[in-house]
């Protein structure tokens, strides 16, 4: 039990300074590297509280995939030391920033006032419907579930995935000038007579090709 | 203090979900960051999720967090290409300079 809530501390206290030097680093690549630690703890709280295939999906799919593409965007478009200040405006007078302090800090004491006062539900209980089991493993039982009752949300989130890589294509896809592409209509629909040419050769002397 | 329980994960879901929000408010750098602190704030909701999940014994916040990982996913991609495209366009992802929209 001690162990369990030291790791706890450690590691949320690792991912929210790391969540703030997300907003605060100057540098865009910086702040990248922390968004990876921040996930990377956050997994390490998912594994440890129970739910491991989470935390995993988390690492492949947050760490292996969307930061790497955050890195690949940052680097390509050479934005990652951006001149100007953090916290200079000269764009609407600077009052935007004690306004965002200010309403960042009732956001979050509501959410405390909340977390601090609320109960269950007293049929919350009776009414759960998918039980967590100890005799099989997290894995195994969200792949129990995932499959057969939630089959059409999977396929749908399928779904969104393919709308989002092929908008994703459409989007960054450009014409260039003077790139060689195959037609394909052009290859298919050649005729013998353009590829081939018949000619009588005679003997000892041989064909002139560019005649 | 030293058993963890529900609230405490609560808690700190709701400090990185703030931070996300004044994030969004103060970045003054370019919208790359900005994108950030929206996967910081969806990082906070299947934090939450999940500890739900786990402390009343129900599967389905898991689930639920599987689906918003997707979304998130497809969300980075498709912002990312916005703003590859608006670079290629305008030379700049400056927040301050971004006023196409007239905002």
């Amino acid at each position: 039990m001690i162990a369990h809530s030291v790791f706890f501390y450690i590691f949320s206290l690792i991912a929210i300074i790391s969540a703030v030097m997300v907003t605060v680093s100057k540098n865009t690549v910086h702040s990248v590297f922390f968004l990876i630690l921040d996930f990377i703890s956050i997994s390490c709280l998912f594994i440890m509280i129970g739910a491991e295939f989470l935390g995993m999906i988390m690492l492949i799919v947050y760490v292996g995939a969307v930061a790497v593409l955050f890195l690949f965007v940052v680097m390509m478009l050479n934005v990652a030391e951006q001149k100007g200040q953090w916290f200079s405006s000269r764009w609407d007078g600077g009052t935007h920033i004690p306004i965002g302090l200010l309403v960042s800090l009732i956001i979050f004491f509501e959410l405390i006032i909340v977390i601090g006062g609320w109960k269950y539900k007293p049929d919350l209980l009776n009414s759960l419907s998918i039980n967590i089991s100890n005799e099989i493993t997290n894995t195994r039982s969200i792949g129990n579930v995932l499959y057969t009752d939630y089959i059409l949300l999977f396929q749908i989130s399928g779904m969104i995935l393919l709308v989002a890589m092929i908008g994703a294509i459409v989007l960054t896809y450009r014409e260039r000038a003077g790139v060689k592409r195959q037609s394909y209509v052009k290859q298919i629909s050649r005729e013998r007579d353009e590829g081939v040419d018949l000619v009588e050769a005679e003997r000892n002397k041989g064909v002139k090709i560019d005649a | 203090m030293l058993s963890i329980g529900l609230g405490h994960y609560l808690t700190l879901a709701a400090i990185i979900f703030t931070i996300g929000v004044v994030g969004i408010f103060l970045n003054r750098k370019n919208v790359i960051v900005i994108l950030m602190s929206i996967e910081l704030i969806l990082l906070a909701v299947n934090i939450n999720l999940v500890a739900f999940s786990i402390f009343i014994n129900d599967l389905s916040g898991q689930i639920f967090t599987l689906f918003i990982l997707t979304v998130a996913a497809a969300e980075a991609a498709i912002g990312l290409a916005i703003i590859v495209v608006y670079f290629r366009n305008s030379d700049t992802i400056r927040v301050e300079e971004i006023k196409n929209l007239k905002g």
